[in-house]
C-alpha cells in the first residue's frame, strides 16, 4: 500500500494541484500583477508602478479604511460569540440526551444555505421586527445593519462549529474522564482541566474558521444592507466589489485593495494559528 | 452509408466554416433578457438567409458591464454590444467603431439618437422609451376626476391630496409606493433626478455632461417627491424595504391611482385594459410646465466593435441593416420586442402597437415637448446611490432634505473629477 502511494502520488495529487492552480495561484499572480497597472480591460494596461497603492489610502479609498475597521470589530465579535455558543451547544449536546442527533440537525441546517438567499430572507426578518417595534429600517441604519449582520452570521455558522466542537468532545477518552471524577473533579474543574485542553485541536480549526469567514464576509453583506446607508455598513469584500464595479477607473485600485486584503487575512490567519496550535496537547 | 454522410457532413462542416472564415460572423452580446427569445429568432432566420452565422448572448440582468469586460477579452469577442450613454461609452470608446458611413446611420431619423464623439458615431440608439406617471384612468373617474383635470403640479396635487385624504371611503390612494429597495430605487435615484437635471439643462441652454451642478431645480425634485411619499398608503419610513414588484402589485391590485414607470413597464400593468390606462407628465412645479410632455430618450446604444475581425464587423453591419430594414425584422423588433425604433424605416404597420407608446405619441402630436432624458450623464452609480440613500433617509424622517442637495451637487462635483 505504503509503495503504490510512493509511486503513484503525483497521479492523486495532480487533480487537486490542478484546480489549485488554475483556481487559485493563476489568477493570484494575474491579480497581483494587474495591481501595478491602470486598466479597464485585461488587454489595455497601463503600468502605473506603486500609483495604485498610493490612491488606495488616498483619493480612491472610497471607505476602504473605515471598513477595514468595521470588519475587524465585526470579525473579533462574531469569532467569539461563534466559538463560545457552539462550544456550549456541544457541550449540551454530547450529553445523552433524548432527541439531540435531531438538534445537532437542526443546528446545522442554516449551514446548507446559500449566503445571498440568507441575507434576504433575514433583510425581510428584520425589517419586519424593526418596523414592528418602531426602529429604523436597515438600509436607514448602520448599527441596526451591522448587529443585523452579527445575527445572521452567528446564526449561519453556529451550526458548524458546532459539529467540528462535538467530534472534539466525542474523542476525549473516557477513561481519563471517570478517573476524574473518581478523583472527585467537580464538572467545572473537568471542563476546564480536561474537556477544554483535550479539544484544542478542534478550537483551532473553529478559530481559523471563524476568522477568516468572518473577514472575507460578502454575500451576506451584499444581501443584508448592500453596505446602505452610504456605505456604512459594508466590510472590506464588499468594498472591494464595489471599487470595482463602480469605479471602472480604478479597477487597478480595487486589485491593489485585494492583493492588501490577502496579505491581512493570510497575517491574521498565521498568528491565530501560531497561538492556538501552541496550546494543543497530545494524548 | 453511414460514412457518406459521415463525409458529407463533415464537408459541410469545413464548408460551412470556411464560408463563415470569408463572409465574417457576428456575435452580439444583448443587454434586454426580456428580448432574448425575439434576438435568438432573428439570429436564427438571418443565418438561414444569409448563411452568416449569428450567436446570440444575453448577460444576465444586472451583470452586463462585467460580462462585456470578460467577453471582449477573448479571441472571438462580441462584434455587437450596448452603451448606455457618454458615461458608459467612456468605459468602452475604444472599442467602438465608428459608424457614420454605415447604412444603419443613415436610417436614423435623428443624430439626437447617437452617440457623436469628435465627429465620429460610436453608438446608435435601438430603441426609444418614454416614462411618466402611468395613472389608473378607471379609479380616478371613481375619485370624481377626470385625466384631463391635471394639467400641472398644482391641479396634480390637488387630486392627489383629496385622493389620499379619502383613501379610507375610496379604498384606494393616490400613489403606489416609492420603494427604495434596489428593485425599485432606479425609479426615483436615476429617472424621477433626471427631472432637477433637465430643468437645470435646459434653463443652461446645454444639454451635455458638465463637470459640476448647481441644483437650481433641486425644490421642483422635492415637490414631487413630497407628493410621492406623502400622497401613499405606504407608512414612508419603510420605503426602504419596498420592492418594484411591490409598487407593481398595489397598481395592478387597483389599490393606487398612480405609478411612475415607463412604456416598458406595459407588459405589468396590460391586465387593467388599455381604456383604462394612460400616462402623465411629472409635474413639479416648474414655469411653464402646462407644455411640458413625458420624458423621451435612450439608454441603450448599439456599438460596433472596432477591435473584431474586418470581415466580422462588415457581417455585424449587415445584420443590422437586415433588422431594421426586413420585413421579418422589423416586425420582430415592433411587434414582438414593443419597441419604438428610431429608424425611418418602421413606418405604417411597424409602428408600436404598445398602448403606452400611442399615449406618448399622442402628448407629441398635441404639441407637448417632451422632457429628454438626462440621466446617462449623471457622473456614476456612486452619485445615484449617494442620491437615492439621502431620498430614503429623508422619506423615512432620519435625514434632512439639506442632505439631498448635498449629495445631488457636491456629489456631483465629486463624483465626476473622480470618474475624468
Amino acid at each position: 500500500m505504503g509503495n503504490y502511494i510512493k509511486r503513484y502520488w503525483p497521479v492523486f495529487v495532480l487533480p487537486t494541484l490542478a484546480a489549485f492552480i488554475i483556481g487559485f495561484i493563476w489568477p493570484f499572480i494575474w491579480g497581483t500583477y494587474l495591481s501595478f497597472f491602470s486598466f479597464k480591460t485585461l488587454s489595455k494596461t497601463t503600468f502605473v508602478g506603486f500609483q495604485n497603492y498610493i490612491d488606495l489610502f488616498g483619493k480612491a479609498n472610497f471607505g476602504f479604511t473605515d471598513a477595514l475597521g468595521r470588519t475587524v470589530i465585526f470579525t473579533a465579535i462574531t469569532s467569539v460569540l461563534i466559538n463560545v455558543i457552539a462550544f456550549f451547544i456541544a457541550l449540551a449536546l454530547t450529553r445523552k440526551l433524548k432527541g439531540s442527533n435531531v438538534f445537532r440537525t437542526v443546528f446545522f441546517l442554516p449551514n446548507l444555505i446559500g449566503g445571498i438567499v440568507l441575507g434576504f430572507t433575514w433583510k425581510t426578518l428584520l425589517n419586519g421586527v424593526l418596523s414592528g417595534m418602531n426602529m429604523e429600517l436597515l438600509a436607514l441604519n448602520a448599527t441596526h445593519g451591522f448587529w443585523g449582520l452579527v445575527i445572521l452570521t452567528c446564526w449561519q455558522q453556529i451550526g458548524y462549529m458546532m459539529v467540528i466542537y462535538i467530534a472534539g468532545l466525542q474523542n476525549v477518552p473516557g477513561d481519563i474522564l471517570e478517573a476524574a471524577a473518581i478523583d472527585g473533579a467537580t464538572p467545572l474543574q473537568t471542563l476546564v482541566k480536561i474537556k477544554l485542553p483535550m479539544v484544542m485541536p478542534s478550537i483551532t480549526i473553529c478559530a481559523f474558521l471563524t476568522l477568516t469567514n468572518s473577514f472575507k464576509l460578502f454575500d451576506q453583506n451584499l444581501a443584508l444592507t448592500g453596505g446602505e446607508p452610504n456605505g456604512t455598513s459594508q466590510l472590506l469584500a464588499l468594498n472591494i466589489y464595489k471599487t470595482f464595479t463602480e469605479y471602472p477607473k480604478f479597477k487597478g485600485v480595487a486589485q491593489a485593495k485585494a492583493f492588501v486584503f490577502f496579505l491581512m487575512v493570510v497575517a491574521i490567519s498565521l498568528i491565530q494559528l501560531y497561538f492556538t496550535k501552541r496550546k494543543e496537547v497530545q494524548q | 452509408m453511414k460514412k457518406i454522410m459521415s463525409l458529407v457532413l463533415a464537408l459541410a462542416l469545413v464548408l460551412s466554416c470556411a464560408s463563415a472564415l470569408a463572409e465574417g460572423s457576428v456575435y452580439y452580446l444583448n443587454f434586454k433578457p426580456e428580448q432574448d427569445t425575439q434576438w435568438q429568432e432573428l439570429a436564427a432566420a438571418y443565418t438561414a438567409e444569409t448563411g452568416v452565422p449569428v450567436t446570440v448572448v444575453t448577460a444576465a440582468s444586472g451583470n452586463y458591464e462585467t460580462t462585456l469586460a470578460s467577453e471582449i477579452e477573448k479571441s472571438n469577442p462580441p462584434t455587437l454590444f450596448q452603451v448606455n450613454g457618454p458615461v458608459g461609452l467612456a468605459n468602452w470608446e475604444d472599442f467602438c467603431y465608428d459608424l457614420s458611413g454605415s447604412e444603419l446611420y443613415s436610417h436614423l431619423k435623428s443624430d439626437d439618437f447617437a452617440l457623436i464623439q469628435d465627429g465620429k458615431v460610436m453608438g446608435i440608439a435601438y430603441v426609444i422609451e418614454t416614462y411618466g406617471i402611468i395613472a389608473n384612468t378607471a379609479l380616478l373617474e371613481k375619485a370624481g376626476y377626470k385625466a384631463s383635470d391635471i394639467t400641472d403640479f398644482a391641479s396634480l396635487k390637488a387630486v392627489a391630496d383629496d385622493i389620499h385624504a379619502r383613501s379610507a371611503e375610496l379604498g384606494f390612494d393616490a400613489f403606489t409606493s416609492a420603494g427604495m429597495d434596489g428593485s425599485s430605487d432606479w425609479r426615483f435615484k436615476t429617472h424621477l433626478a433626471n427631472m432637477p437635471l433637465y430643468l437645470e439643462y435646459k434653463a443652461r441652454g446645454d444639454f451635455s455632461q458638465t463637470a459640476t451642478i448647481e441644483g437650481t431645480a433641486l425644490d421642483n425634485y422635492k415637490n414631487i417627491w413630497d407628493l410621492y411619499i406623502t400622497d401613499s398608503a405606504c407608512n414612508p419610513a419603510e420605503l426602504s424595504a419596498k420592492t418594484g414588484n411591490d409598487a407593481v402589485a398595489e397598481f395592478v391590485g387597483e389599490k393606487a391611482v398612480f405609478y411612475q414607470n415607463g412604456t416598458w413597464a406595459w407588459g405589468d400593468v396590460s391586465v387593467l385594459g388599455a381604456e383604462n390606462l394612460t400616462m402623465l407628465p411629472i409635474y413639479t412645479g416648474a414655469e411653464g410646465e402646462a407644455n411640458q410632455g413625458l420624458c423621451t430618450g435612450t439608454e441603450n446604444y448599439w456599438c460596433v466593435n472596432g477591435e473584431a475581425k474586418e470581415e466580422d464587423i462588415q457581417a455585424t453591419l449587415g445584420f443590422l441593416n437586415w433588422v431594421i430594414t426586413s420585413d421579418l425584422g422589423r416586425k420582430v423588433v415592433s411587434q414582438d420586442m414593443g419597441f419604438v425604433a428610431p429608424f425611418d424605416t418602421f413606418t405604417g404597420e411597424y409602428a408600436s402597437s404598445n398602448p403606452l407608446i400611442q399615449v406618448a405619441d399622442q402628448y407629441i402630436a398635441d404639441g407637448k415637448t417632451s422632457v429628454n432624458w438626462c440621466f446617462p450623464t449623471m457622473p456614476s452609480e456612486s452619485w445615484k446611490d449617494g442620491v437615492g440613500t439621502a431620498l430614503t433617509a429623508y422619506a423615512a424622517g432620519t435625514g434632512d432634505w439639506n442632505a439631498v442637495v448635498s449629495a445631488f451637487v457636491d456629489g456631483w462635483a465629486t463624483e465626476y473629477a473622480l470618474a475624468h
